[in-house]
């Protein structure tokens, strides 16, 4: 337990170390300053405007700017589709693996547009190495800078002052790519490839085993895609196993490089944040409200994973008994905080079955994707769900105090809190009803791979991810049913869009105010208590929503456990 | 609005060609000139022929090899090409059913008595279903049995785990645990000596 702390507190220390330094460096690549590497880059992004024909120093209002966003998201969901369909004509498909049906290549494309990741077919038996470059591995990069666009468009709203622009999309999409995901993609691919992660273009290798078996080895070229995976809190895996795969995780140590991965430019984003706004205390108040929630997480999971599974006890298992769903190199240290680190980030890669894990372990996981993906949360996702979470605890302080309430100077009225509230609720109320219906109807119950409340916990997670823009799964489910292909399509269509357009919104209507100078009633978004009220808010708003169905999934399941009742 | 569809494809295609063209070739181009070993899997010769992946568990069921851990990766377990965990959740019967099956065959292969607790990890299944590791202690407990078997002496198996158990790097990243492929690797070529 002690060398587990230990393990955790590197993590959090290395984590630090490094999100800092980006979050200086992102600043300068998104305001347009010089960075030190823009001799190559600014090459690289110049061919891109010309060749793309862009114009990146014309800002845009906040519908140019969504409309610029959904137009090149749906671009991008047309020709993941048309990949998909057309790999068998296509170059690099040694498996001659066929054409996928349209129902998943739609669940598929929508997922990958969304950087949600939710994957409804096995890698290495669906999708030809032509169709993971060319289809998913570039949803990974551009789904990624959308997010990080947003985010930054909303600081953008929130520091000008009296104008209707907030930036330029392409600008930001490029910057995005070019400036932060490529070089840091290719760092991490390296790391990867050097401890084992395999990349390559060769067909599948069939071996003769020690003992005269045969075994079938897939390859493919995983490393490229993994680090990208991982970088833009995508998750979806080359192979089925996701990060479980010892081609895509061999060792603690890219275990460890991955859960740093998947946390590092979320936390960037935060530091970034408090230096765009000029006041890098008002960065470090969110970060460590996204911190102490994220804290308590690992805890939660960490202790109940540690705790175990008593009926596995009772059959004369020895400790750990929680190793269903779990690879011996990882330890219980290294699983728990992968699933912790994903489902906080809006990642959903996996290295540990989360279907295996024990109830309050599930919970957990399933709780952070609920609270709105706020704890930490994804690439620029996470940080433009926090501010939603910000605007309400201001608002809720404004009401106790009886002042106009204000963020960073500006007043926040009643247009920023109805589009905050539908950034809120829409994710909320679709994980509640699609859970609701399917419940009741035979193709939802149709999938459940485990009876009892573990069922339900299945369906529940399934679309708190989808939601969520996770993408993990408790895999038991089968989701490649026409019903689920198409309610998490919607699900990851609502969860993405029904936030990113709420916020641009207010990103434009934030801009076009005046800043006004803090007086004695202004409310410190920097201190302690906000960094208490603010987790508290998300909390229970959390808490208040999904209370009830967590009690009929994960919580009775946890008590039945204990009484050694099983299903 | 046909200028920014235009232009949004145009950026599209070259965003496509960088990132999932240029980029994981040139990604190959370097794995395959620095790292070839590890790019195309780690794998391991006898005579010139593949016989597995360092990185893979495969399955082992003779009495005279190490068993691994249980798999649920294809219809018959350590299927590289069809990797899965059982999914099975904490309170499933089916999990209970299957954990005591291969409790009870454990402890009959090795002749181990109620009394012993068995490492969870040689009962349990993996995540991937290749888990290529088993718990110092899983190794340990299997000894008997292929001594016996192999005819050889206990310690001397015994003195073979030791030597291949990878321990927690600065006791806190990873597990203690040993890779199944090295060690029966390890077995054959005692005998050959």
């Amino acid at each position: 337990m002690i060398t587990d702390s230990l393990f955790f507190i590197v993590f959090f220390s290395l984590l630090l170390l490094m999100a800092w330094p980006l979050g200086r460096y992102m600043s300068k690549v998104y305001s347009g300053e010089k960075t030190v590497f823009d001799k190559i880059f600014s090459q690289i992004g110049n061919i891109c405007y010309r060749l793309a024909g862009i114009d990146a120093r014309q800002e845009m209002n906040w519908r140019q700017y969504a409309s610029a966003l959904v137009i090149f998201n749906v671009l991008g969901m047309i020709a993941v589709v048309a990949l998909q369909e057309l790999q068998t004509i296509l170059p690099w498909n040694p498996e001659g693996l066929a054409a996928v049906p349209f129902g998943l290549a739609f669940n598929t494309a929508v997922s990958f547009m969304t950087n949600t990741n939710w994957q409804a077919y096995s890698g290495e038996t669906t999708m030809s190495y032509f169709t993971q470059m060319t289809a998913l591995t570039v949803q990974n990069f551009v789904s990624a800078a959308t997010g990080m666009a947003v985010a930054v468009a909303l600081i953008r709203g929130l520091t000008r002052r009296t104008t209707k622009v907030i930036g330029n999309f392409w600008f930001d999409m490029v910057r995005s790519v070019v400036w932060i995901l490529l070089p840091l993609s290719i760092l991490v691919s390296f790391i990867f490839m050097q401890q084992g992660v395999v990349q390559n273009l060769s067909p599948y290798i069939a071996v003769d085993t020690l003992e005269g078996g045969r075994q079938t080895i897939a390859m493919g070229p995983v490393a490229s895609q993994e680090a990208i995976k991982l970088l833009g809190t995508n998750g979806g895996g080359f192979f089925n196993a996701n990060s479980a795969h010892p081609f895509e995780n061999p060792t603690p140590f890219t275990n460890l490089v991955q859960v740093l991965s998947i946390f590092l430019i979320p936390t960037g984003m935060v530091f970034m944040f408090g230096n765009m706004v000029k006041d890098r205390r008002q960065g470090y108040a969110i970060l460590a409200a996204m911190l102490l929630l994220f804290t308590l997480c690992l805890g939660g999971v960490y202790v109940s994973e540690l705790y175990g599974n008593p009926l596995m006890g009772n059959l004369g298992v020895n400790e750990p008994t929680s190793m269903e769903g779990k690879d011996m190199r990882f330890g219980i240290n290294g699983s728990t905080l992968f699933a912790t680190v994903t489902t906080a980030a809006s990642c959903g890669a996996v290295n540990t079955m989360h279907d295996s894990l024990t109830p309050l372990g599930g919970l957990v996981t399933m709780l952070q994707m609920m609270l709105g993906e706020v704890v930490v949360g994804g690439v620029g996702a996470g940080l433009y769900g926090m501010m939603m979470f910000i605007m309400l605890t201001v608002f809720v302080v404004g009401l106790m105090v009886g002042r106009t309430p204000e963020y960073l100077g500006k007043k926040i009225e009643a247009y920023e809190m109805k589009m905050a509230i539908i950034a809120i609720l829409f994710p909320a109320v679709t994980v509640l009803f699609g859970s609701a219906l399917s419940v009741v109807i035979e193709s939802g119950l149709a999938g459940m791979a485990n009876a009892g409340p573990h069922g339900l916990s299945e369906v529940l997670y399934g679309f708190a991810s989808t939601a969520g823009n996770n993408g993990s799964a408790f895999a038991g489910l089968s989701a490649n049913t026409l019903y689920y292909n198409l309610m998490f399509a919607a699900a990851m269509l609502i969860g993405r869009f029904g936030v990113i357009i709420p916020v641009l919104a207010i990103a434009g209507s934030l801009a076009e105010k005046k800043v006004s100078p803090p007086g004695p009633g202004t409310f410190p978004t920097t201190g302690l208590l906000f960094v208490l009220l603010l987790a508290v808010i998300v909390l229970m708003v959390g808490a208040l929503t999904f209370l009830p169905a967590l009690s009929l999934g994960p919580i009775v399941e946890h008590l039945l456990m204990l009484q050694g009742i099983t299903f | 609005m046909w200028k920014q569809i235009i232009s949004a494809l145009r950026l599209f295609i070259i965003l496509t060609v960088v990132t999932g063209i240029v980029y994981p070739l040139a990604m190959t181009g370097v794995a395959q000139a620095v790292f070839p070993k590890q790019a195309n899997g780690s794998l391991i010769y006898i005579d010139d022929k593949p016989v597995g992946s360092m990185l893979l568990g495969q399955s082992f069921t003779t009495e005279k090899y190490f068993h691994g851990r249980p798999s649920s990766a294809g219809a018959d377990g350590y299927d590289a090409a069809g990797s899965s965990g059982s999914n099975m959740g904490p309170t499933n019967g089916k999990l209970v059913a299957t954990v005591k099956d291969n409790i009870e065959k454990v402890r009959s292969e090795n002749q181990i008595n109620e009394s012993v607790r068995i490492p969870s990890d040689l009962v349990m299944a993996s995540a991937s279903g290749l888990d290529p590791d088993i718990s110092p202690e899983a190794a340990y407990l299997q000894v008997t049995r292929i001594a016996n078997k192999r005819g050889i002496t206990e310690s001397k198996v015994k003195e073979l785990i030791s030597g291949k158990i990878q321990v927690k790097r600065f006791g806190f990243l990873g597990a203690d645990r040993v890779n199944v492929l090295a060690l029966n690797m390890a077995l054959d070529q005692l005998k050959n000596k």
